[in-house]
C-alpha cells in the first residue's frame, strides 16, 4: 500500500499562499482589485504587486486542469472552434476552459482580465495566445513587453535599454491607469529585495542535489518548489519564508542521508542520477514520475525548473536598478537562452551534480523547447560522453501520453545505464 | 531582352536553383563581395545591398531535396522547412555564403539559428529580432540597432562605408522592385488569366536569389507584358491565399489551386518581397530610421507581428475586398504554429463577416494533392453556385 505523502511545513505554507491568491481572485468584485493575466516565463510579478493587482497565469490553469483530468475535454472544445490539433495544448486547454465558463482550479469562476500583460519570453506562442484572448476579452487592456532574445548569448545594454523604455513609457503608464495606483519605485525596490532573497534560496535548494543521495528530485518535486515564484509570490516575504523553510527541511534530509520524497514516501535507493530537459507531462504526472522512482532514478537538475528564471548562474534581481532588473530577469529565462547557452547550462548541471545520464522529454506541441533538442542532445552526448535518453509526450493533451511506450523506452535506457555503471565500476582501481 | 515566355522559363530555373549559381557567380565577379542567406519571412534587403552584400532568400529544399540528415535534427511534429534547410547546409549548398539571418518569426527559426551556430555554418549568424513595440522612439530605435549589427557584420568583410546616400540608393531600387510587383498584382486582380500564379510565383522568387537591379529589369518586362497581353479568361472564382508565408507549398500545389478553379489574386507566399506596402522615404539623412518607420507603419499583416493595435482579420478582409476576391484559402504548413494559431482568429471573424474560406495544410515536400485539389474545386463550385446577396460580403 502506498505510503501517504508526508506533509512538510513548507507544503502547508505553499498551500496557504495559493489558496489565498485564489480566494482573493474570487472577491475582486468586492475588493475592486484589478486582475492581470500574464505568463510564467518573464513574469513581472513584482510590478503587478507594486500596483496591487492580482495575477492569473493561464499556463498554470492549464496544467492544473490536466492534473485534474479536465484538459482533454477543454482541448476538444477548442478544436471544435477551429484550433488545430498540432499547436500548443496549453493554449487550447485555456481557450477550452474559457469557452466552458472559465472555472479555475478551485472550482470557482475566474474573474475576467482587466489587463492582458504580454511580457512573453522565449516563445512566440505566448503572443498568439494573447492575440486570441484579446478577441475574447475586448475590454481588457493589452500590454506588450517585447523581450529580445539572447541570440548572441548576451544581454546587451541596448537590449536592456529597449526593455526599460517599454516599461517606462508603455507598461507602467497603462498599469497606473487601469489600477488607479501611482507607480512607486520605492515600493518596487522593496519587493525586489525579497525577489533577490528568494533567488538566493532557490539556487541553494537546487544545489542540494550535489549530495548523494540527492535529498530532492529537481524535476518532479522541483515543479512544486518553483510554484511560488511562478504564480506571483516572488517578491513577497511569504515566498522567502517558504524557501527558507524548504531549505531547512531539505538540509535536514541531507544530514540524515535521506533521498527524495515521492508520492509513495521516501525513495529508498538512488541508483541513477539524471538531468532532464523539457517540461513534464501533466496529464499523467504521477504515473510518469513513478516510472522514474520505481527504477531508482532521481532527477538532479532539469531545465524546466528554470523557465520562470535561471538562478544557478549567479544572476539575481538588483533592487537598486529596479527596471533594469525586471528586464534582465525576462531575458534570462531558460527558453530565452540560445541553444549554445542551454547546452552550457545543462552540461554544467550534468558535471556539477555528477549525473549518470541525460534524458529529453520532448513535448509534441512546444516548439520553444522541442526545436533543437535533438541537436542539443547529440552535442551533450559527444562532449560529456553521458548516455542520453529520449522520450516523447505532451503537456496537457492526454492523447499523447503513451504509458507503455515511455515505460519501455525508459526501461531500455535504465538497462543501458546500469551496464555503463557496471563497466565503470569494473574499470575503477581497487582500493 | 528575351520574350516573356523565355524570361519566365529562366525564372523557373533560377528560383529553384538550390546551388544558388547566380548568387555565387555574382560573388565571384568582384572582390570582397558578401553573400548572406536570410530565412523567411522578411529581411530589409536594402541594408545588405548598401553594405555590398547580396541577400539571398532561403526557402528550404521544397520537394526538390531529399532529406537524409535533416530528420535527425527535428522531431516528426516540427514543420518541414528547418530540416530541409539543415540538409542544404550540411550538403554544402551554402558554400560561399558568408552569413545567415534568422528573422524573428517563430521558435523553430529562432532555434535553427542556434543549430547554425552549433554547426558553425557561415562566418556570422544573426538572429534578427524585429521589434514588437511599434513606437518609433522605442521599437524603432531597437530595430535600427538590429540593422546596424547586420551592417557591421557585412562591412567588416566588404570594407564599404554605408553612407546615407548609398542606403537611399538601395532603398530606391527596392522601392522600384515593390512598385513593379504591386503593379503586376494590380493588373492581375482584374485579369488573372494573363499571368498564372505559378508564373508569377517564379518571377518573384527568382528575385530573391539575384541582384535587385537584374530583377527589376525582369519585372519591367513582365509588367509591360501583363498590361498589354489579352489572354483568355476562364470561369474561375478569385481567391486570396493566406498562411503560407514561410515554408512554401510545392509548385505543383500552387498550380493545382488555379487549375481547380481559383484564380489567386493575392497571397502571402514569399511575403518578404511585398512586406512593406508603399514606398520607403529615399530622401532622409537617416535612412535606417526611414527603414524602421516603414517596418513599423507600412508592414503587411503577418502572423509574426503582434497585431492587437491593427487586427489582422480586418486587414485580410480589406485585401479580399480591394482585390475583388470571392473568398480565402488558408494554406498552412503542417505544424506551423504562427499560421495555425492565427487560423481560429481569421475563421471566427470571417464567419461573422460572411467571407467564405477553406483551410488545408501542406508540407513543402509533398507533391500529391489530389484531396486538396478536390477541396479547392468544391470551394470554387460552391462560390459559383451560391452567389451570396451582395451585402453579406460587407467588410467592416
Ligand atoms: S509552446 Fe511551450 S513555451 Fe510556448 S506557451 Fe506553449 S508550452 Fe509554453
Ligand atoms: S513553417 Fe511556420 S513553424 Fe515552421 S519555421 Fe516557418 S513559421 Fe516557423
Amino acid at each position: 500500500m502506498a505510503q501517504e505523502a508526508q506533509k512538510e511545513k513548507s507544503m502547508v505554507l505553499q498551500k496557504e499562499m495559493v489558496e489565498g491568491l485564489f480566494n482573493e481572485l474570487t472577491k475582486v468584485k468586492e475588493t475592486g482589485k484589478k486582475v492581470c493575466y500574464t505568463f510564467v516565463p518573464g513574469n513581472l510579478s513584482e510590478l503587478i504587486r507594486t500596483f496591487d493587482m492580482l495575477p492569473v497565469y493561464p499556463e498554470i490553469n492549464a496544467l492544473q486542469s490536466a492534473m485534474r483530468k479536465l484538459s482533454g475535454g477543454y482541448i476538444k472544445e477548442a478544436e471544435k472552434h477551429a484550433h488545430s490539433e498540432d499547436v500548443c495544448t496549453y493554449v487550447k486547454c485555456d481557450v477550452g476552459m474559457m469557452l466552458k465558463g472559465n472555472i479555475g482550479p478551485t472550482g470557482q469562476k475566474l474573474p475576467d482580465p482587466d489587463i492582458l500583460l504580454l511580457s512573453y519570453t522565449g516563445c512566440f506562442t505566448f503572443m498568439k495566445w494573447f492575440e486570441t484572448l484579446k478577441r475574447e476579452y475586448p475590454d481588457a487592456r493589452v500590454i506588450m513587453l517585447h523581450t529580445p532574445y539572447q541570440e548572441n548569448g548576451k544581454m546587451t545594454p541596448e537590449m536592456i535599454q529597449y526593455m526599460v523604455k517599454q516599461l517606462q513609457e508603455e507598461v507602467i503608464p497603462v498599469m497606473e491607469e487601469v489600477s488607479g495606483v501611482k507607480y512607486d519605485e520605492t515600493k518596487l525596490k522593496s519587493i525586489l529585495k525579497h525577489s533577490k532573497e528568494a533567488g538566493d534560496w532557490i539556487a541553494r535548494i537546487f544545489d542540494t542535489t550535489k549530495h548523494k543521495p540527492s535529498p530532492i528530485d529537481a524535476y518532479f518535486a522541483g515543479v512544486y518548489y518553483i510554484g511560488p515564484i511562478n504564480i506571483g509570490f516572488r517578491g513577497t516575504p511569504e515566498a522567502v519564508e517558504y524557501y527558507k523553510e524548504l531549505y531547512n527541511e531539505i538540509m535536514d534530509r541531507v544530514k540524515k542521508g535521506l533521498g527524495p520524497i515521492t508520492p509513495e514516501g521516501e525513495m529508498k535507493e538512488e541508483k541513477y542520477r539524471l538531468v532532464v530537459e523539457g517540461p513534464p507531462n501533466w496529464t499523467n504526472f504521477r504515473e510518469f514520475w513513478k516510472i522514474f522512482y520505481d527504477m531508482g532514478a532521481v532527477i538532479v537538475a532539469s531545465s524546466y525548473t528554470k523557465v520562470g528564471g535561471v538562478y544557478d548562474m549567479g544572476w539575481r534581481h538588483d533592487p537598486e536598478r529596479p527596471l533594469e532588473a525586471l528586464a534582465e530577469y525576462c531575458m534570462n529565462c531558460y527558453t530565452n537562452l540560445n541553444l549554445p547557452q542551454r547546452i552550457e547550462l545543462l552540461s554544467k548541471c550534468i558535471t556539477d551534480y555528477k549525473a549518470d545520464g541525460y534524458v529529453t522529454n520532448s513535448i509534441k506541441s512546444c516548439n520553444s523547447f522541442s526545436a533543437g533538442q535533438l541537436a542539443m542532445m547529440r552535442e551533450i552526448e559527444d562532449k560529456l560522453e553521458v548516455p542520453v535518453g529520449f522520450i516523447e509526450s505532451d503537456l496537457v493533451d492526454p492523447r499523447y501520453f503513451s504509458y507503455s511506450n515511455i515505460k519501455n523506452r525508459l526501461e531500455s535506457y535504465f538497462q543501458m545505464l546500469s551496464q555503463r555503471k557496471l563497466i565503470g565500476s569494473e574499470k575503477e582501481p581497487a582500493v | 531582352m528575351k520574350n516573356p515566355a523565355e524570361i519566365i522559363a529562366q525564372c523557373r530555373i533560377d528560383s529553384f536553383d538550390l546551388s544558388y549559381t547566380k548568387a555565387k557567380a555574382w560573388k565571384s565577379a568582384g572582390k570582397n563581395r558578401v553573400l548572406i542567406g536570410y530565412m523567411p519571412i522578411y529581411f530589409p534587403r536594402e541594408i545588405a545591398h548598401a553594405a555590398g552584400a547580396l541577400p539571398v532568400a532561403i526557402f528550404g529544399g521544397g520537394d526538390r531535396k531529399q532529406i537524409i540528415k535533416g530528420d535527425a535534427f527535428y522531431q516528426s511534429y516540427i514543420c518541414h522547412i528547418p530540416r530541409s534547410i539543415i540538409e542544404l547546409a550540411l550538403d554544402n549548398h551554402f558554400e560561399g555564403f558568408d552569413g545567415f539571418i534568422f528573422p524573428s518569426i517563430c521558435d523553430v527559426i529562432r532555434n535553427l539559428s542556434g543549430i547554425f551556430r552549433q554547426q558553425k555554418i557561415g562566418s556570422f549568424i544573426k538572429y534578427f529580432d524585429f521589434p514588437q513595440n511599434f513606437s518609433p522612439s522605442i521599437g524603432g530605435t531597437f530595430y535600427q540597432q538590429e540593422m546596424q549589427h547586420v551592417i557591421d557584420y557585412i562591412t567588416a568583410i566588404t570594407g564599404i562605408e554605408v553612407t546615407a546616400e548609398r542606403l537611399n540608393h538601395s532603398i530606391a531600387l527596392y522601392n522600384k522592385n515593390r512598385q513593379l510587383i504591386e503593379g503586376i498584382y494590380k493588373v492581375r486582380q482584374d485579369y488573372p488569366w494573363r499571368l498564372t500564379m505559378e508564373e508569377l510565383y517564379h518571377v518573384i522568387r527568382a528575385g530573391t536569389v539575384m541582384p535587385v537591379e537584374d530583377h527589376n529589369e525582369i519585372l519591367e518586362e513582365i509588367y509591360t507584358y501583363v498590361q498589354n497581353t489579352a489572354g483568355t479568361p476562364q470561369d474561375k472564382v478569385k481567391v486570396v491565399i493566406s498562411g503560407a508565408f514561410c515554408e512554401q507549398p510545392a509548385v505543383g500545389l500552387i498550380k493545382a489551386i488555379e487549375e481547380a478553379g481559383c484564380y489567386v489574386v493575392d497571397d502571402d507566399y514569399q511575403l518578404g518581397s511585398r512586406m512593406i506596402t508603399g514606398d520607403i522615404d529615399t530622401t532622409s539623412d537617416r535612412p535606417l530610421e526611414a527603414l524602421a518607420n516603414a517596418f513599423l507603419k507600412q508592414s503587411q499583416y503577418s502572423s509574426s507581428i503582434y497585431d492587437v493595435h491593427d487586427p489582422k482579420e480586418f486587414r485580410l478582409a480589406k485585401i479580399v475586398k480591394d482585390r475583388g476576391a470571392d473568398g480565402v484559402i488558408f494554406a498552412s504548413a503542417s505544424f506551423c504554429d504562427p499560421s495555425l494559431l492565427d487560423a481560429p482568429i481569421f475563421q471566427n471573424a470571417f464567419n461573422k463577416m460572411g467571407i467564405r474560406y477553406i483551410a488545408f495544410q501542406f508540407s513543402e515536400n509533398i507533391n500529391q494533392y489530389k484531396v486538396i485539389k478536390e477541396q479547392v474545386g468544391a470551394f470554387s463550385d460552391s462560390i459559383k453556385l451560391w452567389e451570396p446577396e451582395p451585402d453579406t460580403l460587407a467588410v467592416k
